[in-house]
């Protein structure tokens, strides 16, 4: 990052900075959670905050995503503590259900405020 | 490979629009999302019209009948061709829009669906021991609107609108004469399915 146009931007930022809703362009890139703001992931939040809880291979038919897509996407909500994963068997099936953890629930809200936060600042700008 | 003249590649005015756009885009695209997990969409309109039109051929043909038995295998016949035009339908068009009856909102549907109408059976049965069958436009009304009230809070926001009229027709029918009976179920079965059914086609896919 060079100096000098961080400089002439944070000069515009104070400018901005007093409205009462942030720049978009500023307000995305610096926290928008790159975690669920890719499609699969997000959809995979989005569908499961309004199940109680999903088995993978409903998710996979609602999503229409491969088993290795899925598997991957949720790995990393799984990770991020967004979402949890419980396998059992169901008979000799492995059974694979998914839920959403609160931090997830907080996190797709904190999603929603953000992309409706930028809709009214470009309405307003 | 395509070549993009130098300067139209970053077109720098339309900037906030696109971000703007694209928020709206994502916001969309979270609530389908949501709607297709959450809620069951398959409710078949075309099918309903067809069952509303079945209906009303057998509400004719029921009220010609000498004998309530005679009446009431009239009914009973609409009925086994009513659910065998509602589960053919319903499956399409699950399958068109690529899910199934059993993927978790289906199956909530179905599950809130079956009881009220499997307890509407039983009450036929008793009404027909107890050698009152004509009091049954009532009670099948009644029940076919609970069962379709508690498996719409599952669907679209109309399907709970068309289980509450049946609930009023059928809580009209308990309370008039009984001769009326065949005529509530015409106005229910026949009527409501068709003019719901229409709104369902029309609205939502089929």
């Amino acid at each position: 990052m060079a100096a000098k146009p961080g400089a002439f931007r944070s000069e515009r930022e104070e400018k901005k900075r007093s409205a009462p809703a942030p720049h978009p362009a500023k307000a995305s890139a610096a926290n928008l959670d790159r975690l669920i703001h890719e499609r699969t992931r997000l959809a995979i939040v989005s569908a499961l905050a309004v199940n109680t809880s999903l088995a993978f291979n409903e998710l996979k038919d609602l999503l229409r995503v491969s088993d290795g897509n899925l598997s991957v996407h949720a790995r990393k909500l799984e990770d991020a503590g967004y979402i949890t994963c419980t396998k059992s068997f169901s008979g000799r099936m492995p059974k694979t259900e998914y839920r959403l953890a609160s931090s997830g629930r907080r996190a797709l809200e904190k999603y929603l405020n953000h992309m409706e936060a930028l809709i009214r600042a470009t309405r307003e700008s | 490979m395509r070549v993009i003249p130098f300067r139209s590649r970053q077109p720098r005015p339309a900037k906030p629009v696109a971000l703007d756009d694209h928020a709206r885009d994502n916001i969309r695209f979270i609530r389908e999302t949501m709607e297709r997990a959450g809620s069951f969409t398959a409710i078949p309109g075309w099918g309903g019209i067809a069952m509303g039109i079945t209906a009303m051929g057998a509400a004719v043909i029921a009220s010609r009948q000498g004998s309530p038995s005679d009446w009431l295998f009239t009914w009973a016949c609409e009925a086994a061709v009513a659910v065998g035009i509602a589960v053919w339908t319903t499956y399409s068009k699950a399958r068109e829009a690529g899910s199934t009856l059993f993927s978790g909102p289906g199956r909530r549907f179905v599950y809130s669906f079956v009881p009220p109408l499997f307890v509407g059976v039983l009450m036929t049965l008793l009404l027909a021991r107890i050698g009152s069958i004509e009091e049954v436009a009532g009670v099948w009304l009644l029940l076919y609107g609970t069962a379709v009230v508690a498996g719409g809070a599952y669907s679209i926001r109309i399907v709970p609108l068309m289980g509450l009229c049946f609930m009023v027709l059928g809580t009209m029918a308990l309370f008039c004469p009984l001769s009326w009976g065949n005529a509530f179920l015409a106005c229910g079965f026949g009527g409501l399915h068709v003019i719901f059914g229409a709104v369902i086609a029309r609205n939502y896919g089929g």
